[in-house]
């Protein structure tokens, strides 16, 4: 226990030893100088008259934005629908996809530990680590804007979400309950359908429906990369200035992200 | 198995995953009224889809050969970009969270100043990033300043909100001791509450880390800085083989964040 012993002879107690303090501060010192280069590096090329009247610009935004113009709404519904099925289509064919690659990636299901699984993992972690804006910027550069483009980007984005989660819940499977299904004298497949899809079927269904309510709320934004949906119209009216149609969408979107997030907690807590 | 249970004369079947039979049959026939719709409204130019293949075609064969030269120094700036904007808005990000998250945890905060935090982070939470990206570079300006801002002020939101939860979730017995020892209220913060919260908080801030890099790659796209914008022009101009090295640098970069990610966290618990 660190203690100090003061000039009256007294033992008080420390938290710290004396090295462990000056440790945190070397630590401190070299954070701090690291986040003051970088903002530095950062800033380099920034134009500060600019920044100045960013309260000036807000308010003047804002005041543009208001008062909201509803008529625009007319021509929302049809985007909207679009945005519903590009994050719903996007996430069934992500499960179809992702699914057998879980399969592949879990230790307790791979046929091959030494190929399929590093293979099935590379496919995890590259499309985990690529936001599905960009899988929708290099498919609408590939085959043209569209919701096409944005279905397969939602379900790239996917696999790996889903993948990964799945992979994990499949290596944490009961043993147990493996081995009395294998002991039966069953073969892989009935294996893995009486043995393992038990198990990870309530998990399974919360992932997918999880995924979809985060698939919504990126399928909104597709449309600014020119994958369809109601991106696509924010996107025309962001460069037509047309901030009064702006925030009718901006308020679609969030009431739109607000019923998927109910429809998802909902049915989670109902699986649960 | 169909042969031992013949004995009854009934098939085993395993129980359904939904119990009520009306719910079940609801459920499928709602999925496959959906997908018909769904379906019969998609507008696809199959055409154009056709022509695409080939361009497909010729970007998956650039991952063969990323090419990192021709254009490095704009792979550059952009990475550094990204980078130092990553390290600078997380850092903020999470400095400005502590005292949100404090705020709206309902046992440490009164109602008032409860309501305001969590007003804060529902605002912060319910944007995309790259919509308060769009707001954001229209009041800065054009650069990483702007994704610098949006990528703190998303960190806010997400932070706060988790570290509310964990105080909400405190031993409380803990913090009785400390304050019948007679602390004052920021000693109660130090030895009581900040003991039981951090390990976890500085692994959701590492985690967060590796989040906002991933944004950084994206909020270029609206011109908020960073590589997104290098890799819109990639697209543009039709350079794979400049996008492929892009993308392959990311996924480098994330895996290596992750990677460290989980050292540190590990060791922190």
């Amino acid at each position: 226990m660190p203690t100090h012993s003061l000039p009256s002879g007294q033992v008080e107690w420390r938290r710290r030893t004396p090295r462990a303090v000056l440790l945190r501060w070397v630590c401190w010192l070299l954070g701090v100088l690291l986040v003051v280069q970088c903002w530095q590096i950062m800033n380099a090329d920034t134009i500060w008259e600019f920044v100045y009247d960013a309260p000036a610009q807000g308010a003047d935004l804002l005041g543009r934005m208001w008062p909201p113009r509803w008529s625009v709404m007319d021509k929302l519904w049809w985007p909207l629908w679009d945005t519903l099925n590009m994050a719903t289509l996007g996430t069934a064919l992500g499960v179809v996809l992702g699914v057998p690659v879980a399969f592949l990636a879990a230790r307790t299901t791979t046929p091959s530990a030494a190929i399929a699984r590093p293979i099935a993992l590379l496919i995890i972690v590259s499309s985990r680590s690529i936001n599905s804006l960009i899988w929708a910027l290099l498919l609408v550069t590939v085959m043209g804007p569209g919701v096409l483009a944005g279905i397969l980007a939602i379900a790239l984005r996917s696999i790996g979400f889903i993948g990964k989660l799945l992979y994990e819940a499949l290596e944490e499977t009961d043993p147990k309950q493996i081995e009395a299904i294998t002991a039966t004298g069953a073969s892989g497949a009935q294996r893995i359908a009486y043995g393992f899809v038990p198990q990870i079927m309530p998990t399974f269904a919360g992932i997918s429906v999880y995924r979809w309510d985060i698939n919504i709320r990126e399928s909104t934004v597709l449309g600014l990369v020119g994958a369809g949906g109601i991106g696509l119209q924010l996107n025309a009216s962001v460069s037509r200035l047309a901030w009064p149609e702006v925030t009718v969408m901006f308020i679609a979107i969030l009431c739109t992200v607000a019923v998927s997030e109910w429809v998802s907690a909902r049915v989670r807590a109902a699986i649960i | 198995m169909s042969a031992t249970t013949t004995t009854t004369g009934r098939r085993w079947r395993p129980p359904p995953f939904i119990a009520n039979p009306w719910l079940r049959l609801a459920l499928y026939g709602g999925v496959a009224l959906y997908l018909a719709l769904a379906l019969g409204t998609l507008q696809v130019n199959w055409g154009r889809v056709a022509e695409g293949l080939v361009r497909g075609w010729a970007f998956i064969a650039a991952f063969g050969s990323p090419d990192f030269t021709s254009r490095w120094p704009e792979i550059y700036e952009g990475m550094v970009e990204s980078l130092t904007m990553t390290v600078v808005s997380t850092v903020l990000g999470v400095a400005l969270s502590l005292p949100v998250g404090l705020g709206a945890a309902r046992n440490l905060a009164p109602m008032p100043v409860y309501l305001v935090c969590r007003a804060i982070i529902a605002t912060s939470r319910s944007f995309p990033e790259i919509i308060v990206a769009i707001l954001f570079v229209k009041m800065f300006g054009f650069g990483p300043l702007a994704g610098m801002v949006t990528l703190a002020f998303a960190t806010i939101g997400f932070m706060a909100k988790l570290l509310a939860e964990d105080l909400e979730d405190i031993d409380e017995a803990q913090v009785e001791a400390i304050r019948a020892a007679g602390a004052s209220w920021p000693q109660l913060m130090v030895y009581a509450v900040q003991p039981q919260v951090l390990p976890r908080f500085i692994g959701l801030s590492v985690y967060r880390l590796d989040i906002n890099f991933r944004e950084s790659a994206v909020i270029g796209i609206v011109g908020a800085g960073g590589i997104g914008a290098t890799l819109n022009t990639s697209f543009d101009r039709y350079e794979f083989g400049t996008s492929a090295a892009i993308l392959i640098l990311i996924i480098g970069i994330v895996m290596a964040a992750e990677y460290a990610s989980g050292i540190i966290r590990k060791r922190l618990q």
